[in-house]
């Protein structure tokens, strides 16, 4: 009971802190964002969503390039147009290449990417499982 | 007359490391005696050469002897004195001769220590001396750090500002301890394939530790680095480079655990075996790709194909070689230890399973967009969304099973009993759920989750602190370490849960708010520091219209090399960061200003402090033991091996 009370008394000082928003918009005209949060928020996720080409390992978001800049705007533009989500991206890559997504997508080529991680846990789980059956068997 | 001293000492060390190599292989036979002093002096020969050859190198740079080819290019005579010396490393030859240094000093610690069998000893240090001698051949052939430019210009070309920091400087020679770390564990799993001796993983063990150490620390501060540097306050971004020190990290963790039970138990002989190298492999890789521009990041400084080629031909002989070398001899290793399906060491089993795919998952993230483009030409991107799909499940599964691990027994355990001894844990586990739950917004369920599997983690390793008091240091570096998970977790999951923005442009005077903060812009001042012109910004954080702490964030421009920087300002409680970036010039006094509020952010890199700080206790618990106290272990791992 001990540790409960240590750590909730833990927990409790750190996240006490006053609780913190979400980004607010800036509103100044220099930063382009939506007045609609439901809008902006979508702008931010496609943003985030988006590799900025010239930099490493930055997306979109992020990135302080006038590249970056140009994507934001683009998206907005296309946002503010009434395009969806998949329509945007699909504008983007026919613009940029599928490099643009920080998601690679699935496809013909792609699956194995995808797929992978989870074969290597699924084999290495059944190699495991008989190891493990097989040391029970010398146990016994 | 001083660069030709250091091309003659590599030369040197090239044919002592070529000594060892052959001395070590031959003292591996019961007969060679004489062979293994004379392998165990060249171990320490090598070291002496290794180590004048980087001094005169570091002392070129120190005295800007632009008569240096490397000096000239990548030094600077007003650069301070700590980026003289980091610059001698901030390249790609200096980075190579690094990476040798520490190669030597591992065979020399190898050779001092003398853990484990005489003959063992004595294959490693064959092996470590193959090693050091393909890379000082690589060094010498493409890489002379030593090459001569006449005549020599007065001053040099300078160095990357974004190297031009504290951590940066810090963070190669702590990576390359880690990366190279992992070649003395190499060398002995060759060696006792050569042998034959399955007690090397008790004899290789310390160095484990110490690449593990290195590795963690390495990883923790190129992240913190990334941090205050890049300026949009991330962390991690799954980045190639980031990604090959991550490799290895991982394998070395599952070998650290694996080669406990092997120690313990004999259990899993082989697979440790092949753990020790594919993790050095992956180092090897690693290196391959950042140095030969493979990848073009800050990282990359050569993008030379024959470097490249080199490096490739080099690793395919080390993991082809040892690979093979196990194919024909780890059959006849065999252990085969019997232990029941609910034990330590099933649980080390399951380790290792999630440990290998979340591996094979930033392996494949990083190399299959560079495969794919050479087959088919298809460029893809792989970013963190990937991982957050692959990567973050399959270790978050792990993580909620870290805790039954040390409570099962070897050989048998009891789960039933395990699962109550952690009732405590559950409780800690829901607490911080509800919490998070409670108190903070907005409410999301991966943070909750990750604050559950945090407090799972802590809690814990809490009870495993206070049940086992006067038990061995073990037991409490392991908690230590597992307790380093949660806080990490806990960072990771309030930044990216709570973090808040503001991105403004403000004229002086003007304010802006940012989470809980006021903060003021004060104007900007030109400041001139030893080898930049930086635009300082001041940045009043205000406490009810007064200001409290002025905040001096950069933008800096160094003329040598003609680049930019920033240079962020982060004020940080401990639990919380408030982090200022200065943006552009927009006229009129006018700038751009990025302020971030990131809670619970100092303890990322708390976390991988407490995971080294268990490291340490597990090495200090390892080293304190004395050989003849240990003995006794000795004959129950042969027999529960047999």
């Amino acid at each position: 009971m001990k540790v409960i009370v240590a750590f909730l008394l833990v927990l409790v000082s750190i996240l006490a802190v006053p609780a913190v928003s979400r980004a607010q918009p800036a509103g100044t005209s220099a930063v382009e964002t939506f007045s609609d949060p439901a809008l902006e928020a979508r702008a931010r996720n496609l943003q985030r969503q988006l590799r900025c080409l010239v930099c490493q390992g930055e997306s979109v978001d992020e990135s302080g390039s006038p590249f970056a800049a140009d994507v934001r705007h683009l998206v907005r533009q296309q946002i503010a147009a009434g395009q969806s989500d998949q329509q945007i991206e699909d504008f983007l890559v026919a613009r940029y290449g599928a490099f643009i997504l920080m998601k690679p997508p699935l496809q013909s080529n792609t699956w194995l990417l995808w797929l992978a991680p989870f074969l290597v846990l699924g084999l290495g789980g059944a190699v495991a499982g008989l190891a493990i059956k097989k040391a029970a068997s010398r146990e016994g | 007359m001083i660069g030709e001293l250091g091309q003659l000492s590599l030369c040197f060390a090239l044919a002592l490391a070529l000594v060892m190599a052959v001395s070590g292989l031959m003292g591996a036979q019961a007969a060679g005696s004489i062979a293994r002093k004379v392998a165990t002096s060249s171990a320490m020969g090598l070291l002496v050469f290794v180590a004048l050859a980087f001094g005169v190198l570091t002392y070129a740079f120190v005295v800007s002897d632009f008569s240096v080819l490397l000096v000239a290019d990548h030094s600077h005579t007003l650069k301070p004195l700590v980026y003289k010396i980091s610059g001698v490393w901030g390249n790609h030859e200096g980075s190579m001769l690094l990476w040798v240094l520490v190669l030597s000093l591992y065979a020399a610690m190898v050779a001092g220590l003398q853990r484990g069998g005489a003959r063992l000893t004595s294959a490693a240090l064959g092996v470590q001396g193959l090693l050091a001698a393909a890379f000082l051949l690589f060094i010498l052939l493409t890489s002379n750090p030593f090459l001569r430019l006449d005549p020599a210009p007065f001053e040099g070309g300078g160095l990357n500002p974004l190297l031009q920091d504290p951590g940066l400087a810090m963070h190669p020679p702590m990576l390359y301890a880690g990366y190279v770390g992992l070649s003395a564990a190499f060398s002995y799993a060759a060696a006792a394939l050569l042998v034959g001796e399955a007690g090397w993983t008790r004899a290789a063990r310390p160095f484990m530790l110490i690449a593990w150490i290195a590795l963690t620390c390495g990883i923790a501060l190129g992240s913190w680095w990334a941090y205050y540097v890049l300026g949009w306050g991330g962390f991690w971004g799954w980045d190639p480079v980031e990604n090959a020190s991550l490799m290895p990290w991982l394998i070395a963790t599952a070998l650290l655990h694996s080669a406990l039970a092997t120690e313990k138990s004999g259990a899993f002989s082989t697979w440790t075996l092949l753990l020790a190298i594919a993790g050095f492999s992956l180092s090897l890789i690693g290196t391959f790709l950042v140095r030969s521009g493979v990848l073009t990041s800050v990282h990359t400084f050569a993008s030379d194909p024959t470097r490249g080629f080199f490096i490739m031909v080099l690793i395919a002989l080390a993991i082809g070689g040892a690979l093979a070398l196990f194919a024909w001899r780890a059959p006849s290793l065999q252990g085969g230890a019997a232990f029941a399906p609910v034990s330590r060491e099933s649980a080390l089993l399951l380790n290792n399973v999630f440990l290998v795919a979340s591996c094979a998952c930033v392996f494949v993230g990083t190399l299959y967009p560079l495969v794919l483009d050479a087959l088919d030409g298809t460029k893809i991107s792989v970013g963190p969304p990937y991982y957050a799909l692959t990567f973050a499940p399959i270790f978050f599964a792990l993580l909620l099973l870290v805790p039954f691990g040390p409570r099962l027994g070897w050989k048998r355990g009891d789960l039933k009993a395990a699962w109550r001894s952690l009732y405590p844990a559950l409780g800690v586990a829901a607490v911080a759920a509800l919490v998070v739950l409670a108190i903070v917004s907005p409410r999301g369920l991966a943070a909750t989750g990750a604050f559950a599997v945090a407090g799972w983690l802590i809690g814990a390793s809490l009870i495993d602190v206070r049940k086992r008091q006067g038990a061995r240091a073990s037991a409490f570096a392991a908690a230590l370490a597992h307790a380093g998970l949660g806080i990490t977790l806990m960072g990771v999951a309030g930044t990216t849960a709570w973090r808040s923005e503001a991105l403004t442009v403000l004229a002086p005077g003007q304010t802006m708010t940012v989470g809980p903060y006021t903060l003021r812009f004060d104007g900007v001042t030109r400041e001139k520091g030893p080898n930049y012109v930086a635009d300082r910004a001041h940045i009043a954080l205000m406490n009810d219209d007064r200001a409290q702490t002025m905040l001096l964030p950069e933008h800096r421009f160094y003329p040598a090399e003609g680049q930019d920087m920033n240079d962020t300002a982060i004020r940080t409680t401990g639990l919380r960061d408030l982090y200022l970036a200065l943006g552009d010039d927009r006229g009129g006094g006018r700038y751009a200003l990025r302020a971030y509020v990131s809670p619970l952010a100092p303890l990322i890199w708390l976390g991988g402090l407490v995971m080294a700080l268990g490291g340490f206790l597990s090495l200090w618990g390892r080293l304190r033991v004395k050989e003849p106290e240990a003995q006794p272990a000795a004959p129950a791992v042969a027999l529960a091996a047999e």
